[in-house]
């Protein structure tokens, strides 16, 4: 279980991720690419390969998956490992480029 | 001659308009333009490609040069050489990157570039130029440091195997014509080198096939590494509850050279007689990035900007995966070199819109293995820009191995083939 951040770093993280996302308008979308090897490009997994597609999933139910991955109350064989990777900010950024995914 | 022809690109263009429309995930908003041309069609060059122009909905042009008429996979080929699986199952032709994504596929190679004139030559003749060039030419192989093995007639005999193609099927037949009761020896080259668990699961899958239907055989590694260089536990464990009388692992016993006549591995203090003798011989960047004045490391690897992929010392020219120097334990595979290509592409999309590019890449590594036809395990890490260091760190806490060899990720492997695949070709 990680700890969970003091307020005043989740601010200071907050402040931090707003300036590069004004600066970095297709983070978000850059991010999403590095889960395509296996969900697909834009997260439309190939049918019948036995993969999760992404592309079009709530928000709010992609990012509490990603939450449940990184404490492991959701069991997991990779992505236990690979959600411990991103940040809060990157994950957010994440779930909203997929959900906006048709 | 070759020329590119402006009036083609328009054409193209004005596909593109419709195209943006169909695929519908271009966005960013960057107004980027221009001719980049890609050199070689593998895991980092075709996924670079189709992300160009999907992400800038068609207003980059993209021409990309490769010398084979079809992708043939490296990962999975294991499968192959095991006979779990055929060529055809690891071959996906460029034809999506031609009609869907309007890339321009030539079948040529590239002999040489002049990065002053940003020009390329090609073999069949001809030359063609750019406004960024992305070399993604994976590794070729250091024959001299094998002197046995260094004329055409002994690497027709001992193969590597290391490239996927001919070898792949080469050695599956060497391996099918060998006797019950033969010795199939593979050896190891001191890292790093392209795909660090590869020869580890080859050993696996090679014994699997002898305790089938070659009981008497057996495998020997020969690893010029210290201890084995991925998924040690996991191998060791797979080599000793599957595979017990079959696969030998002989740590520092690097190849020095070969007798290719009778098949005789040298090492420094023996010599290994086999039936089969797959050699994977050391390996640097392919060679249009060490003959282009690239700026090298170890005189093997080029060095690169991890912002961009950009050489350090050879503007608009970028270098992507095997071919690269690598950032701390990063390894040489084809899922890196794939986000390395998109990497490179979102840069490259803003430096020719004249933005900078994103200050914070990331990039992540999965990579399966099998230990048998029904079991896997993986190696995963996720790796971001550190600004104090200037190039890729892992990220603390994140990453890691299987618990245990088994079948989910099995079916995962194949699973992530397939979309790989798709990510880069379809």
């Amino acid at each position: 279980m990680k700890p969970l951040p003091t307020t005043v770093s989740v601010l200071a993280l907050l402040a931090a991720a707003g300036i590069a996302h004004a600066a970095d308008a297709d983070l978000g979308r850059n991010l999403a690419a590095t889960c395509a090897t296996c969900h697909g490009t834009n997260g439309q997994a190939v049918q019948g390969a036995g993969m999760e597609s992404l592309a079009g999933m709530d928000k709010a139910k992609a990012l509490q998956k990603l939450s449940e991955f990184r404490s492991g109350v959701k069991p997991a064989s990779i992505m236990h490992q690979i959600a411990q990777g991103f940040s809060d900010e990157q994950l957010d950024l994440m779930a909203a480029f997929f959900a906006a995914q048709k | 001659m070759m020329l590119m022809k402006r009036r083609d690109f328009l054409k193209l263009g004005a596909a593109a308009g419709s195209m943006a429309a169909l695929h519908g995930c271009a966005a960013g908003g960057n107004k980027a333009s221009g001719h980049v041309v890609v050199v070689g069609g593998g895991y980092g060059g075709a996924t670079l490609a189709k992300y160009l122009r999907m992400w800038s909905a068609g207003g980059v042009q993209v021409t990309l040069i490769e010398r084979n008429p079809a992708f043939v996979s490296c990962p999975m080929s294991n499968l192959v050489i095991g006979g779990f699986k055929t060529l055809e199952y690891i071959t996906v032709s460029y034809d999506n990157l031609k009609t869907k994504w309007q890339v321009r596929v030539i079948q040529d190679e590239v002999v040489a570039v002049d990065a002053a004139k940003r020009s390329i030559s090609l073999a069949k003749g001809g030359s063609m130029t750019y406004d960024r060039l992305v070399l993604s030419p994976g590794v070729d192989f250091m024959f001299d440091q094998i002197p046995g093995l260094n004329d055409a007639a002994a690497q027709s005999r001992i193969l590597h195997a290391w490239k996927a193609g001919p070898q792949t099927v080469a050695l599956r037949k060497q391996l099918e014509d060998m006797k019950d009761g033969g010795v199939f020896a593979i050896s190891i080259p001191k890292a790093p080198f392209r795909c660090p668990p590869a020869p580890y699961e080859r050993a696996c899958l090679v014994a699997s096939y002898f305790k089938q239907h070659k009981p008497k055989s057996k495998v020997i590694i020969l690893d010029a590494n210290e201890e084995v260089a991925s998924k040690k536990g996991l191998f060791t464990k797979a080599w000793a509850d599957l595979y017990s009388g079959i696969v030998e692992y002989r740590n520092e016993n690097e190849v020095k050279d070969v007798e290719p006549g009778t098949n005789t591995a040298i090492t420094e203090f023996d010599k290994l007689k086999a039936d089969v003798l797959n050699v994977i011989p050391p390996q640097r960047a392919g060679d249009i990035a060490t003959k282009s004045g690239l700026k090298l490391i170890n005189n093997r690897w080029v060095d690169v900007n991890w912002l961009t992929m950009e050489s350090t010392n050879t503007p608009n020219v970028h270098v992507l995966g095997d071919a690269v120097f690598p950032a701390p334990v990063m390894p040489k595979s084809g899922n890196m070199a794939n986000q390395q290509g998109k990497l490179a592409a979102a840069a490259i999309l803003n430096l020719l819109a004249g933005q900078p590019p994103s200050a914070t890449p990331v990039v992540m590594n999965a990579c399966y293995s099998f230990m048998d036809p029904k079991s896997a395990a993986h190696i995963t890490s996720v790796h971001t820009y550190d600004t104090a260091t200037r190039t890729m760190q892992p990220v603390k806490g994140a990453g890691g191995v299987s618990v245990a060899r088994n079948e989910i990720e099995a079916k995962f492997a194949l699973g992530w083939a397939q979309n790989i695949w798709a990510d880069m070709l379809a």
